[in-house]
């Protein structure tokens, strides 16, 4: 079968006779409570996504502020105090209530059972308990904000969190302790789903790279997040009861706090970003019709990053007192860590070459997250370098490059997968062209809100800043500007897709002609995933053996 | 050309024509190495990132569907990730001995710095000369001179952070921490506070001002407050009633204070501890924790009774002490009520860093 000369592999039913299924997981139960109270894991990914959209749209809400107040350098929008509450409202929201969240528990916890062939994650009801410890942590971190904020900082940098803030201080740390439960929950359930649950043939090395990245981030959630909670007990205790853990006039370490919180707040970057990983994996080799470049490369490098990464913590700390030997060791871990990273970006690359290649929407954003991403990565290395980074550190160098690797990197994949697999969710298609739109809008609009930052950290502005030096104006226009494009690019596909959802194309089982077992099943799938447990007789990307079976099927039809 | 554009864009423009720098200006001994390395890393990104663009725009127009309709399988191939595993690595690898290289060099002072305290403080920096110059959200330093601050907060982390001298560090409650630099242009810079450290966090900036040489000699004589650190540190060790124990009496119940500083201590548990600004500190609030062998631990602490500027003060006098003080304490007083301290210049001074 040769393949048609076109642009695109979309491949549609025909839309005149097309018809959604009669039976999904979107119909099979009605009612509120069907919803509240399932064990079904892709009914908890659609809770999931709808919460983690609405906390993102807060979080942005409060980007849009800090991005207002800086477009001057007068202190002149909001008070002072008002503007710490800003970022320290969009720091918490964003890591704690999207970030860590995105990917793994949408589209993780929509997928992982389906890719291994499964019915459902191993702990259903520990699925939904998750979510509803994230719902109370949400709605707790909304109770901080409403009587009143908090401006900690989302670090909660003792002993200003202890002693000297008379903010919700404790609301907020409570909303983390217990959102961190819920991020646990998921961590622990990808985690036995994967070594108990894969269907006959699904070796480990069978599995989608997802099911790899999301395994190493699952790793870093169980170990790390247990440490965050213990860092904002002691917190909590030291502000009720003055137990001096952390207060130098009563024999405690201030420096240890850093430790606690950098221990899980260094691999939590690589729980937000290993997942978004394994959807570039997916998608780049999707639409180039190509085996992942080196599978079990991608797939170790995944598991060296969340190893390493429980290693490099101190190098948050360069500047703070710690001894030069120790930096010098945690300088030289930080440099391994970057090499696996670097494995990957190339790997991907060379996916492309002697492919297929088409350019729909998802491709798009995955392009935009492996040009982000590189960028991100690499203005790391400036700051893993010891001496640089007393240079750059607590500056708008950091702000830019954090940006580069979570929004540039980490949201660009989420976008990647949401259209992706929308599809597959929702069972219709996203407007294409919009959203090609949206995809270049979010691009131009998220270097042009971030470049300016690494010129503006170089230049000395420190981050936090609520009023600045007027010579530092120009370049925050610029931010402000961007990010005023950058806003319109993430409201597109709030709309397009809330609007595909009744009027979409009908996407059909596999409108991406891709080889997951994902789309082997229809869109949306049954309750159950699978009509009969599936058999992997395959590697995973083998684009032969999706050929041969689509040109049964037609045999077999006709 | 301006009644072609908006005005408020030309003079946007024009603005930043003028007025934005991409780097900001070497003011110091130190600034030349910060930026040959970000140079570097600039050139490796630009490179990095190019590499990446070009390989991907390549691949994107040389295989797409309507040039390559059917895609070749590859499997791998172990050269070409061996390829971009070891020549990141070796980049990484010299970035970091750069870096480390970097990093001692700001953090390890010349022994001839001349020493100056900062005290961090909601929102307020505060420089204490050993002459007992005095200045809030200022600091007053000369060229060709290497300055070290010594550095404690008194209630939160704060950073003290000089961008156009490239360095900066962490203040920290409870702590000394040292930073050091040689300015080399005249001038006034920027000083930030760059750990976030509560509602003014913005506000707490101030300007470095670098003088010549001769011109730092003539300020430091304008802004005298008349007291040295150690006289002030003299009159505190009086009034506090140290020198009742500390009284350099071979039979005294305290161990002589004279030459301490610098030099080696066992304590009672028979540990070995250099004598330097942060043991002082530590053994004024901790006593119980710092017991010199051959005494009995009966200091009682002083932690909530004396401020940091107290404790900079008491050891600036502790430094000065030399072999035998009571003598000196007497020809001491008498100086301080007569003139001003002179200006630590040369020779060892009570300015001086190490011992």
């Amino acid at each position: 079968m040769s393949a048609p000369a076109t642009h695109t592999i979309l491949s549609l039913p025909d839309q005149s006779t097309a018809k959604m299924p009669k039976r999904h997981y979107l119909n099979n139960e009605d009612g509120l409570l069907s919803w509240l109270l399932t064990g079904d894991h892709k009914r908890i990914a659609i809770l999931y996504l709808i919460s983690i959209t609405f906390f993102f749209f807060i979080g942005g809400a409060f980007a849009g502020l800090i991005r207002l107040e800086l477009l001057t350098p007068q202190p002149d929008l909001v008070a002072a105090d008002t503007y710490n509450k800003f970022f320290t409202m969009h720091g918490i929201i964003m890591i704690f209530l999207f970030l860590v969240p995105s990917v793994p528990a949408t589209l993780g916890n929509f997928l992982i059972p389906i890719m291994l062939g499964a019915k459902d994650l191993a702990f259903p009801k520990i699925n939904l308990l998750s979510w509803y410890l994230y719902l109370i942590g949400g709605t707790l971190t909304l109770a901080a904000l409403v009587l009143g904020g908090v401006d900690t900082g989302w670090t909660f940098t003792t002993p200003l969190s202890t002693h000297y803030l008379n903010t919700h201080v404790l609301t907020a740390a409570t909303a983390i302790f217990i959102a961190g439960f819920s991020s646990i929950f998921t961590g622990l359930n990808f985690i036995v789903t994967i070594h108990r649950m894969r269907c006959p043939g699904m070796t480990w090395f069978r599995m989608p790279l997802f099911v790899w990245s999301h395994y190493a981030a699952s790793l870093l959630m169980v170990l790390g997040t247990p440490v965050l909670a213990i860092a904002l007990v002691l917190v909590a205790l030291e502000r009720i009861a003055g137990i001096g853990v952390f207060d130098p006039a009563k024999g405690g370490d201030p420096l240890l706090f850093q430790h606690l919180f950098w221990f899980y707040s260094h691999p939590a970057v690589y729980i937000m970003i290993l997942p978004g990983m394994g959807v570039i994996s997916e998608v780049i080799s999707t639409f180039s019709r190509k085996r992942v470049f080196g599978y079990s490369a991608v797939a170790f490098s995944s598991v060296a990053i969340a190893l390493f990464g429980f290693f490099v913590w101190e190098h948050h700390m360069f500047i703070m007192g710690v001894s030069n030997y120790s930096a010098l060791v945690f300088s030289l871990l930080t440099m391994l860590v970057a090499v696996p990273s670097a494995i990957k970006i190339f790997n991907w690359t060379f996916t492309l070459q002697k492919g297929s290649i088409t350019f729909e929407t998802p491709m798009l954003y995955a392009f935009g997250f492996m040009g982000l991403f590189t960028i991100g990565g690499l203005t790391g290395v400036f700051l893993g370098s010891l001496g640089m980074d007393i240079h750059l550190t607590e500056t708008y160098f950091i702000v830019a490059h954090f940006h580069f690797v979570m929004v540039g990197g980490m949201l660009m994949a989420f976008l990647a997968g949401v259209h992706f697999w929308w599809p597959k969710m929702t069972g219709r298609m996203y407007p294409e062209s919009l959203s090609k739109l949206a995809a270049v809008t979010t691009f131009i609009g998220f270097n042009l809100t971030f470049l300016p930052q690494f010129i503006l950290g170089y230049l000395g502005m420190p981050r936090r800043y609520h009023a600045y030096p007027p010579e530092f104006q120009v370049l925050n226009v610029l931010s402000t500007a961007g990010a005023t494009v950058l806003g319109v690019g993430y409201m597109l596909p709030l709309l397009y897709l809330g609007w595909s959802l009744k009027y979409g194309a009908i996407a059909g089982n596999n409108p991406w002609q891709a080889t997951g077992l994902e789309w082997q099943i229809q869109s949306p799938p049954i309750t159950a995933n699978f009509i009969e447990t599936p058999v992997m007789d395959h590697e995973a990307y083998d684009y032969e053996w999706l050929e041969k079976k689509t040109l049964n099927e037609v045999t077999t039809v006709g | 050309m301006d009644r072609f554009i908006s005005p408020v864009l030309w003079q946007f423009l024009t603005k930043w024509m003028h007025a934005s720098a991409l780097f900001p200006p070497e003011a110091s001994t130190i600034s030349p190495y910060m930026d040959a390395l970000y140079f570097f890393l600039l050139l490796m990104t630009i490179v990095g990132t190019s590499l990446v663009a070009i390989l991907l725009f390549g691949f994107c127009i040389r295989y797409r569907r309507e040039k390559s309709p059917v895609a070749t399988q590859v499997e791998g191939s172990t050269l070409l990730e061996a390829t971009w595993t070891i020549i990141p690595l070796a980049i990484f690898l010299l970035v970091f001995v750069w870096g480390a290289l970097l990093y001692f060099r700001i953090y390890d002072p010349p022994t001839n710095a001349m020493n100056i305290y900062i005290v961090g403080k909601q929102w307020m920096w505060k420089a204490e000369h050993p002459g007992g110059q005095h200045e809030i959200n200022a600091l007053h330093v000369p060229t060709g001179r290497p300055v070290q601050l010594t550095m404690i907060s008194q209630d939160v982390f704060h950073s003290f952070s000089i961008p156009d001298f490239r360095v900066k560090r962490e203040v920290i409650p409870g702590r000394y921490s040292t930073v050091w630099f040689q300015a080399t242009e005249p001038g006034t810079y920027h000083l930030f506070c760059t750990q976030y450290c509560g509602t003014l966090h913005s506000s707490m900036i101030g300007e470095v001002t670098v003088l010549s040489p001769d011109d730092y000699k003539k300020w430091l004589e304008e802004s005298t407050s008349g007291m040295s650190l150690a006289q002030n540190g003299e009159r505190l060790f009086a009034s506090m009633g140290c020198n009742a124990c500390h009284s350099g009496n071979a039979a005294a119940r305290g161990p002589n204070l004279a030459g301490v500083f610098g030099s080696r201590l066992t304590l009672t548990d028979g540990s070995q501890r250099l004598v330097d600004d942060a043991y002082l500190r530590d053994a004024i609030l901790n006593p119980s924790q710092h017991v010199t062998a051959g005494y009995a631990p009966i200091m009682p602490t002083y932690q909530g009774q004396i401020s940091e500027d107290g404790l900079i003060d008491l050891v600036e006098y502790i430094k000065t002490l030399q072999t035998n003080y009571r003598i000196q304490q007497t020809q001491m007083t008498s100086a301080s009520d007569q003139a001003a301290p002179t200006t630590p210049t040369e020779g060892i001074t009570p300015g001086m860093v190490k011992p």
